[in-house]
């Protein structure tokens, strides 16, 4: 009777319900990494052909755009390079010192930071060609034309008042400015209370313990939000078309208020100018190669900074 | 315990004020609350407490959860600053001088009035830079100086021993006693006159909170100390004076001998024996 009692509750009964939800969520992942794997590899492909040390580590001459033999996009990634590390100059400091106001001082519930929060979550859904027309609008049409007027007033050519590298950075700091400020508000929240209790009873001011224990601790999630920026910003072409990008240039970026050549446009150009598709295929496809490996290069640079940080946080 | 060498921190201390002077029997009264009430938004959690708490002893304050005991010790030490929606009334006064008074820094104050927490709240940094950087927020930035005092307040909450040899690593590599005896280290290397403890030992293990009580009974030659514990018994151990707070009034204050044998209030007795609370 006993022995009888114990085999049922071992005999292990088929449960379906469990079956069917583990293959259903397993599905779906595998989906995800499935989709992944594909364009991974259709993108490798199709640009191994069209990867030569030359194209990546050489420059070209306009009329060599279209032409496999000769093209070199070494421009395109030092000038998307440059506009994604100016990026996280302009956008790490404006949004983190956002975070810490809306953390550490503002009132949590006032109805202002009710306003900012719904102001940075609208930011967030903005269409990134509308950042490209506010930049055009604003950083180039408003900031850069008063900028030569008060600067340059007897000079005909504009200097500020045209596409930049300034320009196209800064409008890309203001798509991105969402993603620091959520993740840095995140990793601030995350630090415990009782760190800052300690700080403020020992008499430090809440500058001191905000400066010297909070944001340290936080250093890793700020990271976080930079890697996530940047991310974002490296692959994206609408904010910079109006405002940055050039089709081809014969010179590398010198000044702020040079324009660029850029990895994703070039993208956009190869597959909307060609004069042949089918004889640019094969560069296409590197270019896009080419501006996967770069994405993953900054983030696997920001991710090593990051977890440098981490162990020393943890070592100290 | 504390060695007569530790360089003292030059503090502007007001001395105390006139009238508290002279020949009282028994230590002054340090602490001063009168008529001191405050209020959360609408509901009250302090209700006209009037009362003296005396210099190099300890004052145990003891009552049920929500009796307003935690709020009353972050009065003194104005961390309640920090909550929005407090609104205070009446006065504490810490010799002599009006804590809540306009001219009060409250940097000053909180370097007087030091405070070690129920949860032990070392900062995520080495044994050693916790309590520097307590030292270099009252600048203090001589090594060989801050090297002093890291040592002499770790012998002052008696952790030296266990910990010489690790000094630059990680506080949090370090177990809940020794966490929060480096708190009370922390607290005890700018040289406070008061130090708060709230519910110190409440998250240790026996033999940890031994130490703990140890400790503080050696503090008291040196330092005036608040505590605040739901343990009976520590009251009864270490405490010279005991309050009893029930929902945000104080019903009994004496010594606590007194407290724990014969209490003035049957709600006292019945608190003290167990038998509500």
């Amino acid at each position: 009777m006993n022995a009888k009692n114990s085999r049922s509750i071992e005999a292990a009964r088929f449960d379906f319900t469990s079956f069917f939800f583990t293959g259903l969520t397993g599905l779906a992942t595998f989906l995800v990494i499935a989709t992944l794997g594909v364009i991974l590899l259709n993108v490798i492909v199709n640009g191994w052909e069209g990867l030569s040390w030359h194209f990546v580590f050489g420059g070209m001459e306009k009329e060599d755009i279209f032409d496999v033999n000769h093209a070199g996009v070494l421009p395109m990634i030092i000038g998307t390079s440059a506009r994604v590390i100016l990026m996280s100059i302009f956008v790490i400091p404006v949004g983190v010192i956002t975070a810490i106001y809306l953390t550490e001082y503002a009132q949590a519930n006032s109805v202002f930071t009710r306003v900012i929060r719904g102001a940075v979550n609208n930011l967030a859904g903005v269409p990134s060609i509308v950042f490209g027309l506010f930049g055009l609008g604003f950083f180039i049409n408003f900031v850069g034309q008063h900028a030569d007027s008060l600067l340059h007033p007897h000079n005909p050519e504009p200097i500020w008042g045209k596409p930049a590298i300034l320009w196209a950075s800064m409008t890309l700091a203001v798509m991105t400015l969402p993603v620091v400020i959520i993740a840095t508000e995140e990793s601030l929240r995350a630090i415990p209370q009782g760190l800052r209790e300690a700080s403020l009873a020992l008499g430090a001011t809440k500058l001191e313990t905000i400066l010297r224990i909070v944001v340290p601790q936080a250093m890793p999630g700020i990271m976080t939000g930079g890697i996530l920026a940047v991310s974002r910003a490296a692959g994206e072409v609408a904010p910079i078309l109006f405002t940055g990008a050039a089709y081809y240039m014969a010179d590398l970026p010198h000044s702020l208020h040079d324009q660029f050549m850029d990895l994703g446009y070039h993208v956009f150009i190869l597959s909307t100018q060609s004069p042949n598709i089918d004889k640019t295929k094969p560069i296409l496809y590197a270019t896009v190669v080419v501006l996967l490996l770069l994405t993953f290069a900054l983030n696997i640079v920001a991710i090593l900074i990051r977890s440098r940080m981490r162990k020393k946080l943890r070592a100290l | 315990m504390i060695e007569t060498t530790t360089p003292r921190i030059t503090v502007n201390i007001p001395g105390p004020a006139p009238t508290s002077g002279g020949a009282t029997p028994g230590p002054a009264p340090f602490i001063e609350t009168e008529k001191l009430s405050l209020y959360y938004g609408q509901a009250q959690a302090l209700k006209n407490i009037t009362f003296q708490i005396r210099e190099k002893l300890v004052t145990a304050f003891i009552g049920p959860s929500g009796c307003g005991k935690s709020t009353l010790l972050r009065c003194f030490n104005r961390m309640n600053d920090l909550i929005d929606n407090v609104r205070k009334e009446g006065s504490i006064r810490i010799a002599g001088h009006d804590i809540n008074s306009r001219d009060v820094d409250v940097i000053e104050l909180r370097k007087r009035v030091g405070m070690v927490f129920q949860r032990s709240n070392p900062f995520p940094k080495s044994i050693h830079e916790n309590i520097a950087y307590a030292l270099r927020l009252h600048g203090i930035k001589s090594r060989s100086e801050i090297d002093g005092i890291v040592e002499s307040s770790l012998r002052g909450a008696a952790l030296w021993e266990e910990i010489k040899d690790r000094l630059h690593t990680s506080a949090l590599g370090l177990s809940g006693g020794q966490q929060q005896r480096l708190c009370i280290a922390r607290a005890i290397a700018i040289r406070p006159e008061i130090i708060l403890m709230d519910e110190p030992a409440s998250a240790l293990d026996p033999i940890a909170t031994a130490k703990i009580e140890e400790l503080i009974l050696g503090l008291k030659k040196e330092f005036t100390i608040v505590i605040v514990t739901h343990n009976m018994q520590q009251a009864a151990r270490i405490s010279d004076y005991t309050a009893f707070f029930y929902l945000g009034e104080l019903i009994e204050y004496d010594r606590t001998t007194r407290i724990f044998t014969n209490p003035a209030s049957k709600q006292t007795e019945d608190y003290v024996t167990g038998r509500f609370g």
